[in-house]
Order: C-alpha cells, then structure tokens, then sequence
C-alpha cells in the first residue's frame, strides 16, 4: 500500500534526502495508476457513446430489415401482384395493396395542393408582412398545430369536419365541380363525408405547420444585403420574395415540402377516422377509400391468418420504402441551404 | 411613356398587395382550423370529465366507467419510453457533438439516419417493435408498448443534445481539460451543466410527442379493458381507448373518448407551452 501523500511533506523535504525521493517516485507511480485509470474510464465513455449513436443506425436498419422478413411470405406468394393488384380478400388469402397505395397517394396529393400555397403564404406573413411584435405569437400558434396529436385531428374530423363537409361542402361540390369535363368524375358522388377529399384536407391541416415552419426557418436566412439591395432599387414585397428569397432559398424549400410530404403519407390516426377504410377503387374523391397506414391500423388486430398479417407487414415495408426516399430526398434539399450558408 | 410607366407601377403594387392579402389570409386559414380543432375538443372534453373517470376502469360496450387502467398504461409506457429513449439519446447525441470530430463521413450519416428517423412515420416502428418484442414472446405487453414509444423519444433527444451541445462554447472544454480532468468528466460535469436546459426540453418535447401517440401501441401493448398492474401484460392506453370508443356506436364510450381526448390534449398543449418558456427564459438568461 502508498504510505498517504500530503504535498507539505514534498514541498518541506529537501531534493536530495532519499525520503522524499522515494515519495517523489511513489506520488509518480499514483499519477500513473490515476492517469491509466482515467484513459480506461474514458474509453469506457467513448465506447458508450459509440455505442448509442450505433443503436441509431441500427434502428432504422433493423426496422427495414424485420419489415422485409416479416412480409417476405406475401412478396413470396404473390409478387409483383401484391403491389398491382386491387384484391383484398381475407377469406380467399388472396391480397394486393394497390388501393391502399393508390390511397396513400391521392390522399397526399390533396394535401400538398393545399398544404404548399397555404404554408408558403404563412411563411411570407411571418418573415415578410406581419409587424415584428406579432411573429413570435403567431408563428408558436401555428406550431401548435404540429403538437396537437393525429388522434385528436381524427376525433375532430370524424364527429365535426365530417358532418360539415357532408352538410355543406360535398353537396356544393358534387353540384358544380362534378359538371366539369374531363375532371367531373373525380367530384361526383353522395356526400357521405368520409372519403379521399376529406382526408386530403385533414392531412393538409396537419402538415402545414411542417412546411411553413421549415419554409420560415430558411426565408429567414436570406442575408440581409441581398433583401435590401433589392429594396433599395424600388422593388416590392412580393418581388423580393419571388425573385430574391425564393430563388436563394429554393433547395430547402423543396425539401420543406418533400418533409411534408413524408408526413403525410406515413400518417394513421387521422385517416383512419375519416377515410372509410373501404377496400374498393372509385374514381370518385368523395367515395370511401383506404391507405396503406390506415389498412394495417384498422386491420392488424384481426389478421387471423399467416399471409394475412405477413401482407400487411409488407404494406408497412412498403410505407418504409416510400417514405424514406421522400426523407432523403428532403434532408439532401435542405442540407444544400445548409451547405451554401457555410454551416 | 408616363402612362405606360403608371401603369406597370399599379401594376406591381397592385399584385404585391395581392400577395400580401393571400399571405394573411393564408394565416387565417391556419389559425382557424387551430381555433375550430381546440374549441370542439375542449367543450366536448369539459362536459365529459368526471371524478369517476380517474376511479373506474373502461366499462364493457355501452356501460359506464372511467379511464383510469388507461391513464396508469399510457403512464407507466410513456415513463418507460422516456427512462430508455432519453438516456440512449442523450448518450447518442453527445457522441455526435462532442467525440466524433475525426469521423466526418460516420457522425454525418448517423446524423443523417437519425434526421430519417426522426420523421419516419411512428405505424412503421410499431410494426418493428411487434416483430422484435411481441412476436417471439408470443402475446402483447406493456413492456413493447414503452419499448415501440423509446424508440419515438431518441431522434428527438439525440437531435436536441447534438445542437445543444454544439453551443456550448468552446472555452469550457478547452479551460476543463487544461486542467488535467478527465473527457468523462468535462462532459458529465461541465457540458451537461451548461446545456441542461436544451437536453431537458428535448426530453420533455418527446414525452409530448408520445403522450398522444396510437398507431405504434396497437401493435404493441394493444388494449385491456381491466387494470393491469404489469407491464407484462397488454395494457391499455389513453389514445388506443379513444380510437376504439370514438370508432364504436355507443355515447357512452364517445363521451369517454372526448374525456381521454381533452386530458391528452390538455397535457400536450401545456407540455410543449411551459417547455418552449423554460427554454425562453433561459436562453434569455444566457444572454444577459
């Protein structure tokens, strides 16, 4: 054992008794002991951490693959059919998801139409229109959008949006946009208020505060100069954000939007409250529908065969697919902004 | 020439009126379903919420009851989804921020993944965590439930840490280190002390995103409609009970489903209002 070092005793022996060298050498022998104990606790730390940030890539890897080897039975079975097909019969096994994909497409559509002019226009009001005291309160309200959970927007929607758009919305609809050519069928039918135009809209509320808080973010980094150089030749509002933040801050607002888009075409909840979960094609958006995350939502619980479950399975490894390519492409957009500014 | 001139001016202050007009009603049109969305679930919440829904468990089809095996579940699964997600996050996003400065390519695609993670759409993690943890035990538990909602809480962590962190300035580390401490402790003692503020709204930002959180849960923990005292068992949750009520035909289960509504929505908005204040309040601090 170290005889108990106190620094006095070093700091009152004189060099050259052997006493204090031989404390000397032992307080250099404890230095090395404490100096080797912490290098091993720090590579303990680090090799955590490491370890951590793994389990992130990790994750998400494992959760391709478990989605992969949990349909595999139905991308088997049925092949290219399972993606083509419009079949969904429980009873005979026989599945193909394409109108739950086609849902999940249309569905999303719909709220990008309305989702992009409206987050674009909150965007402009927030860094361009509204006086300054206001943005802060203003902009956290719209953000509370983005908080409130998906399952409070489907209880919304089913017991108040969905009255209102049978009562007042669909009827007007069915009446007028229905007598269009070419795009009529598309807005004919009763107005049952569930359907593919509901859930759009729904969807679109939803994703707004995504886009327009990403748009917002990035309108703001536009440098000053840039903006008041076209000020000061006389330009408008309007045309320093079109022709001057927007062309700047293009990349990350596509990427905004492609964020949204993400979103929306993951989201459960909300759609399955208002989308009928009906497993038929119309060419109707005011007919019942289905979507992919809503068909495993509503169905999951009552796969009572193998190939049932395992084609539901493959539908969220179909969701996964999808929905990460849109990620991608949304995070390389807005790391561009990034990039550019020199972060 | 004049004229031409007068016209192309109201021309251009005429469209840059136009868009201004647009930009604020846009804003309207957000505020207004925010406005319409919280007064239906307020009002219909209030007149559903009893004593009797914090004392009686969900009662079978069309009978009365309260929520309270619910509320325990979502309790004991959003607590374990923060007690495994938070300090896996938090470990993840210090590792990012502070050891990988050598390592470009790897921090930036953890980085990366963790961003795709971040808006991965939850049913998909549900279905993971149902492949991982329900299918080879063979029934659905509490324990899925936290695991599926841990998996939810660590993007938003690792990505609060990671910026936090990276504000911290530099003269901290370097005057720790100059004297000889160990990383560990730099980093326990002195970084986590002067980023506590942001870490701990991250933390409770992704507790306010599970609060509310259904589709992963019904895979996971899916329902009981008894007290289920473990999380060994399938446990109920506020969100899933809401689902299923709101989808049934009975009013009774539709005024619980508003009463599990309104505390869910009620806990959110507070959650993420008092935290954004914290964080306000101390940014405000470190600045003066």
């Amino acid at each position: 054992m170290n005889p108990p070092y106190t620094p006095g005793e070093a700091a009152g022996a004189l060099p050259a008794s052997g006493a204090a060298l031989s404390a000397l050498s032992v307080d250099d022998e404890r230095i090395k002991a404490r100096a080797a104990a912490e290098t091993r606790q720090d590579a303990v730390f680090h090799w955590s951490l490491f370890a951590a940030a793994g389990l992130v890539l990790l994750v998400l890897g494992a959760a391709a693959a478990s989605m992969l080897w949990g349909g595999r039975e139905a991308f088997a079975t049925f092949g290219w059919h399972f993606i083509v097909s419009d079949e969904w019969d429980a009873v005979g096994h026989r599945f193909g998801a394409f109108v739950p994909i086609y849902g999940t497409l249309v569905s999303s559509a719909i709220a990008m139409i309305i989702a992009i002019p409206v987050s674009f226009g909150i965007a402009l009001f927030l860094t361009e229109i509204a006086p300054t005291w206001l943005r802060g309160p203003i902009g956290s309200a719209i953000e509370l959008l983005a908080g409130i959970p998906s399952i409070i927007y489907g209880m919304w929607g089913l017991f108040s949006f969905v009255p209102f758009m049978a009562a007042n919305v669909l009827p007007w609809v069915d009446r007028n946009l229905g007598a269009i050519p070419w795009v009529g069928p598309l807005f004919r039918g009763p107005p049952l208020g569930i359907g593919m135009l509901t859930a759009g809209i729904v969807l679109g509320i939803m994703v707004i505060p995504f886009i327009s808080s990403v748009m917002r973010d990035v309108f703001q980094t536009v440098p000053a100069a840039l903006k008041e150089s076209a000020y000061a030749l006389g330009s408008t509002t309007w045309e320093v954000v079109w022709k001057v933040v927007l062309p700047y801050t293009r990349s990350a607002v596509v990427g905004g939007i492609f964020l949204g888009l993400g979103r929306a075409l993951g989201e459960t909840m909300a759609v399955t409250f208002v989308l009928g979960n009906a497993h038929q094609l119309s060419a109707s958006l005011l007919m019942p529908g289905n979507s992919i995350a809503a068909t495993i939502a509503n169905e999951f619980t009552e796969a009572d065969s193998d190939i049932y479950l395992s084609s539901l399975i493959a539908l969220g490894f179909l969701l996964f697919i999808v929905t990460f390519v849109v990620l991608t492409i949304a995070r390389l957009m807005l790391y561009n902004l990034a990039r550019k500014e020199g972060r | 020439m004049l004229r031409a001139t007068g016209f192309f001016y109201r021309r251009r202050r005429a469209v840059d009126l136009i868009a201004k007009t647009l930009g604020v009603a846009a804003t309207g049109f957000g505020l207004f379903w925010l406005a319409w969305i919280l007064v239906v679930t307020l009002s219909n919440g209030v007149h559903a919420i009893s004593p009797a829904i914090f004392t009686q468990n969900t009662p079978p089809p069309g009978g009365e009851g309260g929520l309270a095996n619910a509320l325990f579940g979502s309790l004991m699964m959003s607590l374990l989804g923060v007690a495994i997600g938070a300090p896996l996050g938090i470990a993840a996003g210090t590792y990012l921020a502070e050891f990988a400065e050598r390592h470009h390519t790897w921090r930036e695609s953890v980085r990366f993944v963790n961003d795709i993670l971040l808006s991965a759409p939850s049913i998909v993690l549900g279905l993971f965590v149902y492949t991982l943890a329900v299918r080879p035990v063979g029934h659905f538990s509490g324990w899925a439930g936290g695991i599926a909602l841990a998996l939810i809480v660590l993007p938003v962590v690792v990505r609060t840490t990671d910026e936090t962190l990276r504000l911290v300035p530099n003269v901290m580390r370097e005057a720790a280190l100059s004297l000889g401490i160990p990383r560990w402790k730099v980093t326990m003692q002195v970084l986590y002390r002067a980023a506590a503020p942001g870490i701990l709204t991250g933390v409770l930002l992704g507790l306010a995103r599970i609060s509310g959180e259904t589709a992963p849960l019904l895979f996971t923990s899916l329902n009981n409609q008894f007290w289920a005292g473990s999380l060994n068992q399938p446990n109920s949750s506020v969100p899933v009970v809401v689902f299923q009520f709101a989808m049934s035909p009975y009013e009774s289960w539709h005024a619980l489903a508003w009463a599990g509504a309104f505390i869910v929505t009620v806990f959110v908005l507070v959650l993420s209002v008092a935290t954004r204040a914290y964080l306000l309040r101390n940014r405000v601090e470190a600045a003066a």
